[in-house]
């Protein structure tokens, strides 16, 4: 099947107008006659539960959390980007559109990309009316932060909280809809695959994850908002329980996997500490507007350090190496998050870590402390302030800010951080690849879509920071609820979708099956073994950097593994009740396909692009190396073994923006 | 460190839970509570025995899953820290931790640690929200200024994760912390004025419905709230409701 990406013509600052002026509509009464299912309740899902519900149509919202409001969007922090260009410093629509388009170093598709940047303003408009309590300035009107990559503030956010207020905001606008019966929600459901009739998706086979039924429910439409799959690294900053399962369910079955091997590795995040750590913490990027990241200029310092011999703060500014400003005059510490990743990562492979695994770099505020003090000392007329008294006022400042983040880094490292500078180290955090989807946001099965982290489409081969939440809300509260109603116009005379058809036996057949597999297999090793085993070799192979050789391993290793673990994995309990080591071992399993395929498009993607980093392809000074050859999405068609997948390409043509070499110096 | 675990176990929310007692080895300070669950499970596991269910999802304190009494205190002995941030390093080696569910009518054991908060999730449908339709033709977000101390006890309002510690700990069960939070949150911004009177009733009313106490003030819940929720939020839930039955 060729990839049609379906983008209207026209030019690209009329072209979402002018499709939105010719699509179908489906009248209020029939809408009443069409059921949605929405996977997921996360900012994409929840937002577009609660839409779809408001404009009429049926909804059935599915999440395996105990409430919507859990899912992981909760736990983003630093804000949200919008063009809405409150502070006059020259943001535009085509400014976060270039700044998108070039963060993710030309390789998302443009005309998605300007559509995003033409709704961001209306999100910020819509959180605000559903009371969402963004930060305000003593004028009464909304705060701007700037975040990494550009040169604007154009992040709006609540406190370190910003995905936990915009995620009750479309959870509020949710219960509204729970309350009128228009959405029916499932919690503590997963979805464990989808169903096709007659080629297109018509409904899902889940499973409560309380009492182990298997459910049938059926739709005149499917949505996947089910995040990223970041966890196939077993150690990301993900929640435990994402997973790509929804995702992978619906690549089995027809729909198209795109550029899998696009991995976020987000630089502020606290350092590993052992063998036993489950996940990872991340800190807000937005600390990088306020501390300096840097690692001693001589080893002796590092070594002093490390032995304890020295603390960080006695070294003197010339013996340190703030080396994000050393590399990068023009953007500092603001790089975007795969070139300060990177960077740290450079600096620790050369000896420079702070901390006893060799793998820390060093956030300081201690130049905020000072530059906040000083400023605060004026407003409050305090003349010849002491140097204690700047650093208390600059504190005050710093706290109000990023009190939260502070207080979690010190609850984990047990360090004051007001008073010993942070440690940081890149983690994996975001994944921009995901189900390939077409301008309705459509997967390759129709009736079937993908929005969200879930989806590839908006953020090429690096998300800029702050863009997650933006985009998670634009494509459920503005872009699905009208693109799906352009599909579900042709079923207002289906009727409801039957679920005794022999496709819907089918699916539950293999779903049970699955599962009996689990219960009785008695293996030897249990569920979190194979995911450890499976998470090392994804970083140690296909982290930060990759080569030709690591990644042939991988291949081999991965699908080593696999066997191994559809032969000797140990699965607890039975099928009829709470278990979630049978839960976990599904999305294991999945994750031990996925792995595989992602190590091969990695393999094949003969470039450096955004946080794909081939060390076989950089710059004399280490910097990514982009190929115009790979200038297309890599879609990937499922023929049973991940090995066996059909590679499809759709190439990117930028029409309106000049790909040039992404520089940030 | 060596620990002893007393745990609840309870097969389902029909059979009769116990306590028993668990042994693990080789803690370190730096873990936190859930990853020694984790170390716990993992030694039942491969032993051929049921693992302890527990609820847990982002394991840094925002999702408001994981939900575990210990040692008599919701969250354990920490200040400000949900389960999930909770670090060994709290407790010494030798000691011996009793671990039980949330305990509250209202929210009924479903295994093990795991209970069933769906009560809160009724109360944020009868009322928890401002009714405007997800249209984006709202008018400009800068249109209506917002002091910035509102906006700021909005917030600070707003930032309850959900997770029920305050039920768990409070000798009436009661929701009023929880429900007086996403009152107040609405209560404090202009947005949410408009249908004042008819949310505080309904939530309030949804609240008795689910068998929650009242409060009688002994202020536990804010001691123990990981994000620090102040009573100020019961009071002004109090007033909203006295101001719309007036």
């Amino acid at each position: 099947m060729a990839l049609d990406s379906k983008v209207p013509k026209g030019p690209i600052k009329d072209k979402w107008t002018d499709y939105k002026n010719h699509i179908n509509l489906v009248n209020p009464a029939n809408k009443r006659h069409i059921d949605v299912i929405v996977v997921g309740t996360g900012l994409a899902g929840g937002s577009a539960s609660a839409t779809l519900a408001e404009l009429g149509y049926n909804v059935k919202a599915f999440a395996y959390q105990d409430s919507p409001r859990r899912a992981h969007s909760i736990a983003a922090q630093g804000g949200i980007n919008a063009a809405k260009n409150y502070q006059g410093d020259g943001d535009s629509t085509y400014r976060l559109f270039y700044d998108t388009v070039k963060g993710g170093d030309y390789r998302s598709r443009e005309s998605n990309v300007y559509r995003l940047a033409e709704v961001s303003a209306n999100i910020i408009d819509q959180c605000v009316a559903q009371g969402v309590p963004f930060a305000r300035d003593y004028g009464g009107l909304l705060d701007n932060r700037s975040f990494g990559g550009v040169l604007v503030s154009r992040t709006f956010y609540a406190k370190g909280q910003t995905g936990q207020q915009l995620l009750l905001g479309a959870y509020s606008a949710m219960n509204r809809q729970i309350a009128r019966g228009k959405i029916e929600m499932f919690n503590r459901h997963e979805m464990l695959d989808v169903v096709i009739v007659d080629g297109k998706a018509r409904g899902i086979i889940a499973r409560n994850l309380v009492t182990g039924e298997i459910e049938r429910h059926s739709a005149h439409a499917v949505v996947i908002a089910s995040g990223g799959y970041g966890n196939v690294y077993f150690l990301s900053t993900n929640a435990m329980g994402s997973n790509v399962t929804a995702g992978w369910k619906v690549h089995k079955k027809g729909a198209y996997f795109a550029n899998p091997c696009y991995t976020q590795i987000h630089p502020t995040c606290i350092p590993r500490s052992g063998d036993y750590q489950s996940k990872l913490t991340l800190m807000s990027e937005s600390l990088r507007n306020d501390g300096r990241i840097w690692v001693p200029k001589h080893l002796d310092d590092v070594k002093a350090i490390k032995e304890g011999s020295k603390r960080p703060t006695e070294l003197t500014e010339d013996q340190r190496d703030y080396f994000l400003e050393r590399r990068y005059p023009a953007f500092g510490n603001l790089v975007p998050r795969d070139v300060a990743s990177r960077a740290a990562k450079e600096r620790c492979d050369a000896g420079f870590g702070v901390n006893a695994t060799g793998e820390a770099v060093y956030l300081d505020f201690a130049a905020a402390f000072e530059r906040y003090g000083k400023e605060q000392a004026k407003i409050q007329n305090i003349s010849n302030p002491s140097e204690g008294k700047v650093k208390e006022l600059g504190q005050a400042i710093v706290k109000a800010k990023y009190g939260n983040l502070f207080q979690m880094y010190e609850k984990i490292i047990d360090e004051n951080p007001y008073e010993t500078p942070m440690m940081i180290y890149p983690a994996v955090h975001y994944t921009m690849g995901g189900v390939w989807v077409d301008y309705n946001l459509m997967t390759t099965i129709p009736g079937c879509y993908a929005i969200g982290e879930a989806n590839f489409s908006d953020h090429g081969a690096n998300r800029l920071g702050a863009s997650a939440l933006m985009q998670g809300l634009a494509d459920g509260y503005f872009v699905l609820p009208y693109t799906i109603g352009d599909y579900l116009a042709d079923d207002i005379r289906t009727g409801q979708i039957p679920t005794d058809s022999p496709e819907f036996d089918a699916a539950e057949k293999d779903v049970t099956e699955r599962i009996a597999f689990f219960i009785n297999n008695k293996g030897t090793h249990s569920v979190d073994y194979y995911h450890k085993k499976l998470g090392k070799i994804m970083w140690d192979k296909c982290g930060m950097s990759r080569n030709e050789a690591g990644l042939k391993e991988a291949i081999e290793e991965i699908s080593a593994l696999r066997k191994d673990f559809w032969q000797n994995v140990n699965v607890p309990g039975t099928d009829t009740e709470y278990n979630e080591q049978l839960a976990k071992a599904g999305r294991v399993a999945d994750f031990l396909e996925l792995g595989e395929l992602f190590a091969k498009d990695a393999l094949v993607r003969e470039e450096s692009a955004g946080g794909h980093f081939r060390e076989e392809h950089q710059t004399e000074d280490g910097e990514a190396k982009r190929m115009k050859d790979f200038q297309f999405v890599s879609a990937w068609e499922y023929k049973g073994e991940p090995k066996d997948a059909v590679l499809h390409k759709e190439e990117l043509a930028y029409e309106n923006i000049e790909v040039k070499e992404r520089s940030y110096k | 460190m060596n620990l002893t675990l007393k745990i609840w176990r309870q097969k389902d929310a029909s059979s009769k839970g116990q306590m028993i007692d668990y042994k693990v080895t080789e803690i370190s300070g730096s873990m936190s509570f859930l990853e020694m669950m984790d170390v716990l499970n993992e030694q039942l596991v491969n032993a051929g025995e049921q693992p302890v269910a527990f609820d847990h999802d982002c394991r840094e304190g925002i999702c408001g899953m994981c939900s575990m009494y210990i040692n008599g205190e919701a969250h354990g002995p920490d200040r400000g820290v949900t389960t999930c941030q909770l670090h060994m390093r709290m407790f010494k080696d030798g000691d011996t931790i009793t671990i039980e569910p949330w305990r509250a009518a209202s929210f009924p054991v479903i295994k093990d640690l795991v209970v069933n908060r769906s009560a809160f999730d009724r109360i944020q449908h009868a009322g928890g929200y401002i009714s405007v339709n997800t249209s984006g033709n709202t008018q400009d977000a800068n249109s209506i200024p917002i002091s910035k101390h509102a906006a700021d006890e909005a917030m600070d309002a707003a930032t309850c994760i959900g997770c029920g510690a305050c039920v768990a700990t409070c000798k009436n069960s009661s929701a009023m912390l929880f429900v007086g939070a996403k009152v107040s949150q609405y209560a404090l911004l202009p947005q949410g004025q408009v249908e004042a009177a008819d949310r505080v009733r309904n939530m309030v009313a949804q609240m008795d419905l689910e068998g929650f106490g009242n409060c009688t003030n002994t202020g536990a819940c804010e001691v123990e709230c990981p994000k620090g929720i102040s009573l100020d939020n019961i009071a002004r839930m109090n007033r909203e409701l006295m101001k719309a039955n007036i």
